[in-house]
């Protein structure tokens, strides 16, 4: 590596040949896979940092070997404006360890009415476009911002929630809801608005992802969708595939989420998707909240989970199940979220940012809160065992994460 | 302790009827069935909680049901308080916690709890060092409720095993519906939920009930048919068209109960709503067993205190 960029990789490289000041890092039985990028993070900053900050998320990242974060626009103010925009990057550029892109609003102040300035927004730097957990209700705004979107070549990235079928809800409609007695979000609530924006896309030939797919029938959408050619990916969240909605327990609030854990059955059926390639990206949906917003009545309870520390590791249960191989694991967090956004990362290849981690995919270890570097707490993976160790992460050749040694 | 009653030995807290087995229900009804005879007495008061504090903490209002819990617990010996707390004048969730925490301080034995969410009660019993009871949490449980219909069913019918049971109205809405289910399907009824869908959780027939969308089906040969309160208050959105039209189609009135058997009895948790989910003529007819239910409501809550009591320090 050099300047940031890896010079050679492969076999080519040997003791003998990479000259005699070159650092050598030992990874003998480890993976070196490139930095990961985590396409769904919520930064914290502007309007937050008493649940995140970009130092702390950042920490975070980087001690989960997440190299590239995708910032979500659902901050206070929103980042609707190129002001706003400018404001992250410099936040990040003094503060940030790894790299944080950022997605800017796809509609003014996230309401769904008016047409964020995709143009000026795309100059000031943001490289996609989203709602954040607001899915955008009217049609026609939809297709006004994707046919305007279209123009620009943007990425439209959206969460497909029926807002009114899923107003009344906190968690998958089912046996369990009606169990705890909690009201249920149907998975068609999901389905209705992903549906449209297929016909959408079809409509203005915008590139669209789906942010998080959570149930069967929007993979049949994404397949079908797919299957035409369109210009369409789609993400579920590491959380939809490797817990589902009777982790919620006893009330855990931890385990609430937007768009609720699904069933089993669900769970299942997004790991095919995952093996089969019709899901394209896998994020941690980093979602921290403080403590007060979690110990309340679960109706009550603020929606989300942190993430972006265990993504790997949580993510590693997949192969260590023998459900998906690790390459399929991996590219789904490097070289197909680095395709859809355009960056140069997410590759291990001569010339490429030298982001990089060398991680264990087998040692165990209990996941322990306190430990976790999120200024938040509220791990679904609380006391959960896990297999799978970041030792180094690098981003543009300077480390930036080392495990300390264990006692 | 005998092996045997260790196996009967009940929980720190009363929380749902989930996970109670049946010789835990009917050690309850045979304990309120003396409970019942001491109520009769002129002189009704006992000492088994003497010295014990009773705090009835009701973030939702009720008045028969903290109204039942306060006699109990007067009638056991206790010290007891009453605490309204309005959901809507606070600030929401903090103050579940922080009530826990601040009246645990003040020692209380055990507390009764109703709260307007699900999962409320459970959350408050993680939080405190004495008994907590569970008087209705949104729409999850409501134990007792569940204990005194099992225990007038059983007193009118001398059985519950291979009884049918119609569980008919608003059972989305309605933990009064979900204790119940759980209840009567583990004392061995054979338990039907009679509403229009829109009326019924998804999943309901997973809980090994029979499903039913029109009274005449639902109610045929039933041997108790139990009216839920239709909740007004949790109407959110458009469950039904009209109060008039869900009681043309499922209140219960003399035409209906025909369809049941002929020995059939009818039971409402109350409050009722008159001529919506039941007509007046039945609800105040020879086969209601409702103002029985609210003497079996003390009765059964007497048995419930005293079996908690078994279990608070130096008991």
């Amino acid at each position: 590596m050099d300047e940031g960029k890896i010079l050679a990789c492969g076999a080519e490289v040997t003791s003998a040949n990479i000259g005699s000041d070159a650092a050598v890092v030992d990874c003998r039985g480890l993976h070196l896979a490139p930095g990961l990028i985590d396409m769904r993070v919520f930064i914290g900053e502007p309007g937050a940092s008493h649940r995140e900050t970009i130092a702390t998320v950042s920490a975070a990242a980087a001690a989960g070997g997440v190299t590239t974060m995708l910032a979500t626009p659902e901050t206070s103010p929103p980042v609707d404006g190129s002001a706003t925009v400018d404001y992250i990057m410099r936040r990040a550029r003094d503060n940030a360890k790894v790299r944080i892109g950022v997605c800017a609003a796809l509609t003014k102040g996230l309401a769904g009415q008016e047409i964020a300035e995709i143009g000026s927004l795309g100059l000031a730097g943001a490289i996609a476009f989203s709602n954040g957990s607001q899915s955008v209700r009217s049609s026609q705004v939809m297709r006004r911002a994707m046919t305007y979107a279209r123009d620009f070549d943007a990425l439209v990235m959206h969460y497909a929630e029926d807002a009114d079928m899923a107003r009344a809800g906190v968690m998958n409609e089912g046996e369990f809801a009606a169990r705890l007695g909690l009201a249920g979000i149907p998975r068609e609530a999901e389905v209705i608005v992903l549906d449209r924006d297929m016909r959408l896309v079809e409509l203005t030939g915008a590139r669209y992802h789906a942010e998080l797919v959570t149930t069967s029938l929007s993979l049949e959408i994404i397949r079908r969708a797919k299957g035409k050619g369109l210009p369409v990916t789609c993400g579920t969240s590491i959380n939809h595939l490797t817990l589902n909605e009777n982790d919620i327990g006893d009330y855990r609030t931890f385990l609430k989420m937007s768009p609720p854990l699904r069933s089993e059955d669900e769970r299942l059926a997004l790991v095919e998707g995952l093996a089969d390639g019709t899901i394209d990206v896998i994020v941690s949906d980093h979602n921290p909240q403080d403590v007060e917003t979690k110990r309340v009545p679960f109706s009550e309870a603020a929606y989300g989970a942190i993430g972006v520390e265990t993504i790997l590791a949580a993510g590693l249960r997949l192969v260590h199940a023998g459900k998906v191989s690790l390459p399929q694991l991996v590219s789904a967090m490097t070289i197909r979220p680095a395709e859809i956004l355009r960056l140069p990362q997410g590759r291990l290849a001569k010339g490429a940012p030298a982001d990089l981690v060398v991680f264990d995919p087998d040692e165990p270890f209990v996941v322990d809160p306190v430990e976790l570097h999120s200024r938040s707490k509220n791990t679904p993976f609380d006391e959960a065992r896990l297999q799978g160790r970041v030792k180094h992460t690098f981003v543009n050749g300077a480390a930036v994460w080392t495990e300390r040694a264990r006692a | 302790m005998s092996p045997a009653s260790a196996s009967l030995s009940f929980p720190r807290h009363l929380l749902g009827i989930e996970g109670m087995s049946r010789p835990e229900i009917e050690r309850l009804l045979d304990m309120a069935e003396e409970a019942v005879n001491v109520s009769r007495q002129v002189e009704k008061r006992r000492s088994v909680l003497r010295g014990r504090t009773l705090i009835n903490l009701f973030f939702e209002a009720s008045t028969r049901t903290q109204a039942s819990f306060e006699l109990a617990g007067k009638r056991l010996g206790a010290d007891v308080m009453n605490m309204s707390v309005s959901t809507s004048s606070v600030s929401k969730g903090e103050t579940l916690i922080d009530t826990a925490v601040t009246l645990n301080a003040m020692r209380p034995d055990l507390i009764v709890v109703r709260h307007n969410h699900s999962g409320a009660v459970n959350l408050l019993a993680r939080k405190v060092s004495c008994a907590v009871i569970n008087a209705g949490d949104g729409s999850h449980e409501h134990p007792t409720q569940a204990l005194l219909d099992a225990l007038t069913i059983r007193r009118n019918k001398g059985r519950i095993e291979g009884l049918i049971v119609a569980i008919c109205g608003d059972v989305l809405h309605s933990r009064v519906a979900r204790s119940n289910i759980i209840s009567l399907a583990t004392l061995g009824a054979r338990v039907r939920v009679v509403a229009p869908s829109t009326l019924l959780p998804v999943g309901i027939e997973r809980f090994g009930v029979e499903v039913h969308r029109s009274m005449e089906s639902g109610i045929r040969d039933a041997d108790i048919v139990m009216m839920l309160r239709i909740q007004r208050e949790r109407m959110e959105g458009a469950f039904l068209p009209s109060l008039k039209e869900f009681a043309q189609f499922f209140g219960l009135d003399d035409d209906k109960l025909k369809w049941a058997k002929p020995d059939a009895l009818v039971m409402h948790p109350g409050p009722m709503n008159r001529g919506v989910e039941i007509s007046s003529s039945v609800a105040d007819g020879p086969r209601s067993l409702i103002t029985e239910q609210v003497e079996m409501g003390v009765a059964v809550r007497m048995a419930v205190l005293e079996a908690l009591a078994q279990h608070l320090p130096n008991g």
